[in-house]
């Protein structure tokens, strides 16, 4: 088998010999032809086989001859030049990077070019000609870099990246280290003559370097705690900031009534890991975006006919946003249908298992409703406008309250729930100390109160949950399974009932077991059935074609495709049709058992044979998922889809799984709901369009993708297919890690005891305080680390036995 | 010894011209992208193929060909 030279896929009987190189199809070749001809072949230098075999784009850029949308497009314009950043999700190796950054040897009007690769954008700044956009378009698609444009873009929301945290880390480490080096000196309880005399400066240096700290950079702590008060909730920001504050005013009087050298590394010590913690716990998967809704999966123009004042039709490519009622719309093929219409002229085979779950594509006659959001997969299609984009059947889940709320925001996490016992206990040492110090030697007890307060502030805690969701976060992410954030690791611990889509969840888009039940065919019909399936572009032919035998394709005499029906063919003196049992058969009634499973039916010379029965193929370790989960969890199944594979999921799911079938978007989310009412922990899985009004609603929605460079609804976690039968091991990675979790509050409760003792006696010095603390964080820290790392261990050592 | 106050600002001067570098470098988006620019600084030394004068024009009417 020869690979191809351009993309690397094997050559099957279509192999394209060009320079003794070979080609898996005409695109490639095109492609390699284009970079050869232009001095670009370095592009193959780089990496073995990093091209991308280039689709068909025929009309489908026409809308960029709109200015309107132009212009929502292009970053930048001034008449000369122009900017604009395209997603493109196919960039993937460094010869990618290389070529894109090249596009002006292709192009003239391109000036310059920049790839972020992990974005999987490029940023081009060309020069303006009318058709320069269209052109550049067409030309990265013809290279096999389509760009990806959606609804989302013609919003201009350009996203501001928040950098706040970096800033107060900078400014958190910078006075961190300063105050470092000036607070050296009073380590040493030397009486020296120059340090003394020096010492007001250096101190008054370190209370102006940790202004900024406190004002600044630790800022968040003093809001979230206020927030927190307000709401009567003490979290875990409540003796942050007490300490904080208790810490820079202790510090202060200290300096100024020359008591001592204050505490000042310690504060900005402490907020310098506190904020390093915080920072640790993003994990950002900068290509990978969680929010997304309808709106980047629907286009972002259509196609819109209209009279002229001669009573001619004329095209016009209108922005999705201002389709009316009443319009008239021409649907290509592979086309979204971005709004609900009535079907008026054309062959309608919709493929709708994103937006409902249906696993097959439906044949719909003139006069049908069309539902937003199905992909037309048989020619042209007229249709007409019942509701604008807004108002559609799939687009109105998106007003369901579950939408507007953000639920991080209820959740409470395992340290805020520690922090109220935490901050009580805390605040009943600091005053019992200080009234037993106000009764034996009152000279001491406000020491003692500001020095209970700072040694026990809670830095060791604060970091514990951050640092292990941290690692857990990178180990996740290395296992292709990609969380939004920390928090979600938490939740994923309680989960208590996992609900499963079926449609592209629990089987595979892309492959289907085909089988033959009937009377077995003669060699000559296979033969015929072969070459009459390679004419005709029905998804079902294509598929039951590439598993068929290839040799000896013959001419036919005589094809005939009638759209949503069959093909019917003749060849020498037979005859033979293809297609709906209805168009095939000539007697008899089709039998309930197949009737809701998809078939392709053949009759020979008028004599009914049997049929091809498309099975969708459920993912690899299905059965041991279900198994292992069904252990201590409730597993329900949801499908939009028919129950026509009811039997076949009974048999592979184990007993007391939950079935529900002809489950519509706002059914899933219901349901889901009402299990929570009933004070479940759900986690939902899905793929789909239709399961997005589910994963919102839910604890913990995680998707699965097949490749995470295609649209995938707003959830908390993208699952790439190939781990799917991880699901149970990661879950349980999640559980081990509130373990971890525990074991470091109870170590960091054990410094405080420490640090406790050193307070409440009264012996607690600068030093000691800027000693501990650090240690404290330090060893936490580095504890969890090792922990977290040894768990993932184990999980890949597991996955490794598996293989 | 009065000159430690000197050193003290020259000290606090040159820690403040880094921390403004940093929080310059951030704010331009240098450490937006951390990954890009390690591969592309690889690219430059190996680009060898000077395009002929006379292979550029065959080149060029071949793209508007296919453009077409």
């Amino acid at each position: 088998m020869v690979n191809c030279f351009h993309c690397g896929d094997p050559c099957f009987d279509t192999e394209i010999k060009y320079e003794e190189k070979s080609f898996c199809c005409r695109g490639c070749k095109t492609v390699y032809e284009i970079l050869y001809d232009n001095d670009l072949s370095y592009y193959y230098d780089l990496e073995n086989t990093p091209g991308i075999s280039p689709k068909e784009i025929a009309g489908k850029y026409d809308f960029l001859n709109n200015e309107t949308i132009r212009e929502k497009l292009l970053e930048f314009n001034d008449g000369k030049i122009q900017i604009v950043s395209f997603l493109i999700p196919s960039i993937h190796c460094s010869s990618c990077i290389w070529i894109l950054e090249n596009l002006n040897k292709l192009d003239l009007n391109v000036k310059t070019s920049q790839v972020n690769f992990p974005e999987k954008t490029v940023r081009i700044t060309f020069s303006a000609t009318e058709n320069s956009l269209k052109d550049l378009v067409i030309l990265l698609s013809r290279i096999g870099y389509e760009p990806y444009i959606s609804l989302e873009d013609s919003e201009k929301n350009k996203k501001d990246i928040d950098r706040t945290l970096i800033y107060k880390l900078g400014v958190a480490g910078f006075v961190f280290g300063n105050v470092m080096f000036l607070s050296l000196p009073e380590y040493f309880e030397h009486t020296e003559f120059w340090l003394d005399h020096f010492k007001p400066t250096f101190r008054w240096l370190m209370f102006a370097f940790s202004l900024p700290v406190v004002l600044y950079s630790a800022s968040g702590y003093f809001i979230s705690a206020y927030k927190g008060l307000r709401s009567k909730i003490l979290n875990i920001d409540v003796p942050i900031a007490l300490g904080i504050s208790v810490l820079f005013f202790r510090s202060t009087l200290d300096i100024m009534m020359n008591l001592g050298s204050g505490f000042f590394d310690s504060l900005t010590g402490l907020v310098f890991f506190l904020l390093l913690g915080k920072f640790f716990q993003q994990k950002t998967y900068s290509y990978l975006s969680f929010e997304r809704d309808y709106k980047s999966y629907f286009p972002i123009a259509v196609t819109r006919l209209l009279k002229n004042s001669e009573e001619k039709i004329i095209e016009e490519q209108a922005e999705v946003y201002t389709i009316k009622k009443g319009d008239r719309l021409l649907i290509r093929n592979n086309e979204i249908i971005p709004v609900d219409v009535i079907l008026i002229k054309g062959n309608a085979l919709i493929d709708y298992s994103f937006v409902t779950g249906e696993a097959e594509p439906i044949t719909k006659q003139s006069g049908d409703k069309l539902f937003a959001g199905g992909k037309q997969q048989a020619g042209i299609l007229e249709v007409e406008v019942l509701k604008p984009v807004a108002q559609s059947y799939l687009t109105q889940l998106w007003n369901n309250v579950a939408f507007s709320k953000n639920k991080t925001g209820i959740f409470e996490s395992l340290t805020d729930s520690i922090s109220k016992q935490f901050t009580i206990g805390i605040l009943s040492i600091a005053i019992i100390s200080t009234i037993f110090w106000l009764t034996f030697d009152p000279s001491k007890a406000f020491n003692v109160f500001t020095s209970v307060l700072i040694v026990a502030c809670p830095c060791a805690i604060a970091l514990a949950a951050p640092f292990t969701l941290g690692n857990l976060l990178r180990i996740f992410g290395k296992k292709n399974f990609y969380i939004k954030d920390a928090s979600i690791i938490e939740q994923m611990a309680k989960v208590d009932t996992m609900v499963f889509d079926k449609t592209g969840t629990l089987t595979t888009h892309q492959k289907n077991l085909i089988t033959y039940e009937g009377i077995a065919l003669s060699q000559e019909e296979k033969q015929l059935l072969t070459s009459t399936l390679r004419a005709s572009s029905h998804p079902l032919s294509r598929a039951l074609y590439a598993i068929l035998d290839k040799n000896n394709i013959q001419t036919l005499d005589d094809f005939q495709e009638e759209v949503g029906k069959g093909i019917s063919a003749s060849y020498n003196d037979r005859s033979i049709k293809v297609g709906s049992y209805d168009f095939v058969s000539f007697y008899a009634e089709e039998t309930s058992e197949i009737k809701n499973k998809t078939a392709v039916h053949i009759s020979s010379n008028q004599i009914y044979k049997g049929c091809y029965i498309f099975n969708s193929e459920y993912r690899q370790g299905l059965t041991e998922v279900f198994k292992q989960l069904n252990n201590d969890k409730e597993v329900i199944v949801l499908s939009g889809d028919n129950d026509g594979e009811r039997e076949r999921l009974e048999g592979l799911l184990p007993k007391g799984t939950k079935l529900y079938f002809n489950q519509k978007p706002k059914n899933k989310l219901n349901f889901v709901k009402n299990l929570q009412q009933k004070g479940k922990n759900v986690m939902m899985i899905g793929d789909g369009l239709n399961d997005a009004g589910a994963l919102k609603q839910s604890d913990v929605g995680i998707v699965i993708s097949e490749n995470t460079n295609f649209f995938s609804p707003a959830c908390d976690g993208i699952l790439e297919a190939s781990q799917f039968k991880r699901i149970g091991d990661y879950l349980n990675l999640s559980k081990s890690g509130i373990k971890i979790i525990k074991w470091a509050f109870l170590f960091s409760l054990l410094y405080n005891l420490v640090g406790l003792s050193f307070a409440v006696t009264g012996h607690l010095k600068p030093v000691v305080a800027a000693i501990l603390m650090p240690l404290s964080s330090i060893s936490i820290v580095a504890f969890t680390t090792l922990a977290t790392q040894y768990i993932g261990k184990r999980l890949r050592t597991n996955i490794n036995k598996e293989n | 010894m009065t000159i430690i106050y000197m050193l003290l600002a020259i000290s606090v001067f040159v820690a403040l011209v880094f921390f403004a570098a940093f929080i310059f470098s951030v704010k331009k988006g240098q450490y937006d992208d951390t990954y890009t620019p390690s591969v592309r600084m690889l690219f430059d030394d190996e680009i060898v193929k000077e395009p002929t004068s006379s292979k550029k024009n065959t080149s060029e009417e071949k793209l508007t060909n296919t453009k077409k």
